[in-house]
């Protein structure tokens, strides 16, 4: 049995790791905090966006670092929130179909994201995927500390991890299928023998040309 | 006697002027090569809407469509895809002005309940400005995109089991037009092969109901599938076609084209080049001029965007068969060149366009479906060239696709031919996975990609001309390996390519030069005592 294995953020959803933090920072237990949050991420912006344009895997670090002293409960109590008026309202219009066609042919489907895990596991019971594999916050005392679980899902970890599910679940990489919109995602579509851009950006859509990979759009009919 | 259309070269003659893609090449044949050229075009219906009401007001074998209307009820128009006619024809297109008439004729009686469906089967979806270049801009600003749209052979819940045939054919259509009280189909019949029960039981279906037929084994059997009464894929669909008709209630309306492909400057193309005026030399020299020194993209460009001023020759409607009848003697009429013994030898030009490539570049394996599927095809009787001859055709064999409408070609050219040519091998272990592939599916149902298993079907096409073709021999190829994928030979110059034809040729070999397009078909009879088999 193939499996197929589904970047999210730009893939099936038109927004990105950003946009799920942001309703975090918002949404904090006073509103002195929650604009001592924003304030503080304003002042990181310059600083996420060097680490965006130098590496994903850094730029998942540097946004995460802002969930630091937030608590568990409340990341999990609003993670029901969160999906639905972050990601739900973003999803593409033809990120089911796909998604259902893959599983009606019998594929495993997989989600590989740098978003957070709670909120994945929400993504894909909606959209129907049956695995997840993508970032998890490091607690203590039940607290976040800003520092992710290693390993860090991002760039060529995705690459990766993708292998290991598929060893262990007992997938031919061959028959395997990976949907990514990004350029950072090369690693992971190319150890499979089925890739395919969705969405994609720029460098990625000239790449999938030069591959010939398929390239398709789930945010409208072209 | 030999028909005008079949000219025997001298020493004198001039060369010959043969389409390799998008350019226009000269070559010179040896004297004794035949060269058979299309007939001259028929003349077109000096009225085409009144030839269209009287047609379905005095249909073959019904009622006439007025008597088959109430109000309230349900209709559902089938339009023939942009595959035909090749290139386009200039507007309007004969099925803006079926449809024109048709749809009044829907609203005078009280029909409201009408949806107009491409039906595409397995190909592309249409784009909205070529739906609107057939049906017009009045048709397509009423109905676009909610009333008139093309089939999705992959909606889950859009297809509808109508039955099987005797020998346990599925027949699975599309749902509206099942569910619907009347199916008008429009059609415009470019060629034999067009048309009849393949219409509405090719046309709407999807992949179940095209699997008895699109495989290497019926296509084996077809000679020709441009004969429908030697054709097993038409028996097949004939089959289907019956079921469907005996469940459904189907109005066919049929059209015929001439061959006038070319517009006025360049309509000698048409003619033996011996008889070429001075103008029509230079016009000649200046066109070859200026597509040898424009870029591949813009000759690309240019041919596919210059419409034909096609003429209607034909309009027949009410039941398929006896429709189709008639339709298929005027396409017969039109493209039947009689022509005297086989060739040992075929040469023939490649052009540029096929049904599977509007507004697309001829990939590789359409180039196959062009030599292997449509030439071989080209013939009624007997074929044109002998069991075990030569082709020797001209084409650049560019490794180059689409990448939006082709994509499932890319995989099957470089993935699945360099391991086998074997269309059996290619049907049994790969057209299931093809079928299946998810983001081919998706590409087909909302992007503008042919189906996944279309490049399967492509290579059965050529199915019954590899197995009866002894050698293909390709002149002017821009590379080695595609011509080797497909299994042809290659060579630098025509000249080249005779030599080495002749190699396994009898001495004094018959050649013959099929100067297409526009489109003709040969019918070839082999005179007594002659060698060459069907």
């Amino acid at each position: 049995m193939p499996a197929s294995y589904f970047d999210v953020d730009g893939t099936l959803v038109r927004t990105n790791l950003v946009h799920p933090t942001l309703f975090y920072l918002l949404n904090q237990a006073t509103p002195g905090r929650t604009l001592g949050r924003i304030a503080k991420a304003l002042l990181d912006a310059p600083r996420l966006a060097y680490a965006e344009l130098r590496d994903r895997r850094l730029f998942n670090e540097a946004l995460y670092e802002h969930f630091r002293g937030m608590s568990e409960d409340r990341l999990l109590t609003l993670a029901d929130e969160a999906f639905d008026k972050v990601l739900k309202p973003a999803i593409y219009p033809y990120a089911r179909e796909l998604v259902t066609r893959c599983h009606d042919e019998g594929h495993e489907v997989v989600i590989v994201s740098g978003a957070l895990d709670f909120l994945m596991q929400r993504f894909a019971k909606h959209i129907g995927a049956d695995t997840v594999i993508a970032n998890r916050l490091e607690f203590m005392h039940g607290l976040a500390t800003g520092r992710m679980i290693p390993p860090v899902v991002a760039g060529p970890t995705k690459a990766v991890l993708l292998r290991e599910h598929a060893r262990r679940n007992g997938h031919d990489l061959e028959q395997c299928f990976a949907f990514s919109d990004s350029y950072s995602d090369v690693p992971m579509l190319s150890v499979v023998g089925h890739a395919s851009a969705v969405n994609p950006d720029a460098a990625l859509s000239r790449l999938a040309r030069a591959h010939r990979w398929p390239i398709l759009h789930l945010d409208r009919s072209p | 006697m030999t028909h005008p259309c079949v000219v025997t070269l001298d020493r004198k003659s001039a060369p010959r002027v043969l389409f390799a893609g998008d350019r226009l090449v000269e070559v010179d044949l040896p004297a004794g090569s035949r060269v058979v050229y299309p007939k001259q075009p028929l003349a077109g219906l000096k009225d085409p809407d009144a030839a269209i009401r009287y047609a379905i007001n005095h249909p073959y074998n019904s009622d006439p469509l007025h008597a088959k209307l109430f109000p309230g009820m349900k209709v559902t128009i089938a339009i023939d895809d942009i595959s035909l006619p090749l290139p386009p024809m200039k507007r309007p297109d004969v099925r803006e002005r079926v449809l024109t008439i048709v749809l009044d004729l829907l609203s005078d009686h009280g029909v409201d309940d009408v949806e107009m469906i491409i039906a595409t089967s397995v190909h592309r979806r249409m784009r909205d400005w070529e739906v609107r270049h057939i049906v017009g801009d009045k048709i397509f600003n009423a109905y676009w995109p909610k009333r008139l749209y093309n089939h999705d052979a992959e909606d889950p819940n859009g297809m509808k089991s109508v039955g099987e045939t005797e020998l346990g054919e599925p027949v699975v259509l599309n749902r509206r037009a099942v569910e619907s009280d009347l199916i008008i189909y429009v059609n415009l019949n470019l060629v034999p092969m067009d048309g009849g029960h393949k219409s509405v039981a090719v046309g709407l279906c999807g992949y179940e109901s095209l699997k008895p037929h699109h495989n290497p084994r019926v296509m084996r059997k077809c000679h020709s599938y441009m004969d429908p009464k030697s054709s097993e894929l038409n028996t097949v669909v004939v089959r289907q076609g019956r079921v469907a008709n005996k469940a459904l209630n189907v109005f066919t309306i049929e059209t015929t084209i001439n061959n006038n492909m070319f517009d006025k400057p360049l309509s000698f193309l048409h003619k033996n080049e011996d008889d070429w005026s001075g103008n029509e030399k230079l016009a000649f020299k200046a066109m070859k001029y200026a597509l040898d020194r424009t870029p591949s993209h813009l000759r690309q460009e240019i041919f596919q965007r210059v419409p034909s001023p096609f003429e209607i020759t034909g309009v027949f409607a009410g039941e398929t068969e006896a429709v189709h009848a008639k339709t298929l003697e005027r396409c017969f009429e039109q493209y039947c060149v009689p022509i005297e013994g086989q060739a040992d030898i075929l040469v023939s030009g490649v052009p540029y366009i096929s049904p599977y490539n509007i507004n697309a570049y001829l990939n590789p394996l359409l180039v196959q479906v062009m030599v292997q599927g449509y030439l071989h095809n080209m013939y009624r009787g007997n074929p044109l060239v002998k069991k075990g001859g030569t082709v020797i055709f001209m084409h650049p064999c560019s490794d180059r696709f689409d990448h939006d409408q082709h994509a499932p070609y890319v995989e099957f050219v470089h993935r699945l031919l360099p391991e086998t040519r074997d269309a059996m091998v290619l049907h049994k272990k790969y057209e299931e996975e093809f079928s299946k592939n998810p983001a081919y599916l998706q590409m087909y149902r909302k992007g503008h990609a042919y189906h996944p298993v279309h490049p399967f079907f492509m290579w059965y096409w050529g199915e019954a001309g590899r197995q009866h073709i002894g050698r293909v021999i390709v002149v002017g190829a821009d590379n080695e390996y595609i011509p080797k994928l497909l299994g042809y030979e290659t060579a630098k110059t025509m000249h080249e390519a005779l030599e080495m034809a002749k190699d396994t040729a009898p001495k004094s070999p018959d050649i013959m030069c099929f100067h297409l397009p526009p489109i003709m078909m040969g019918e070839v009879s082999i005179p007594k005592g002659a060698g060459g088999a069907s």
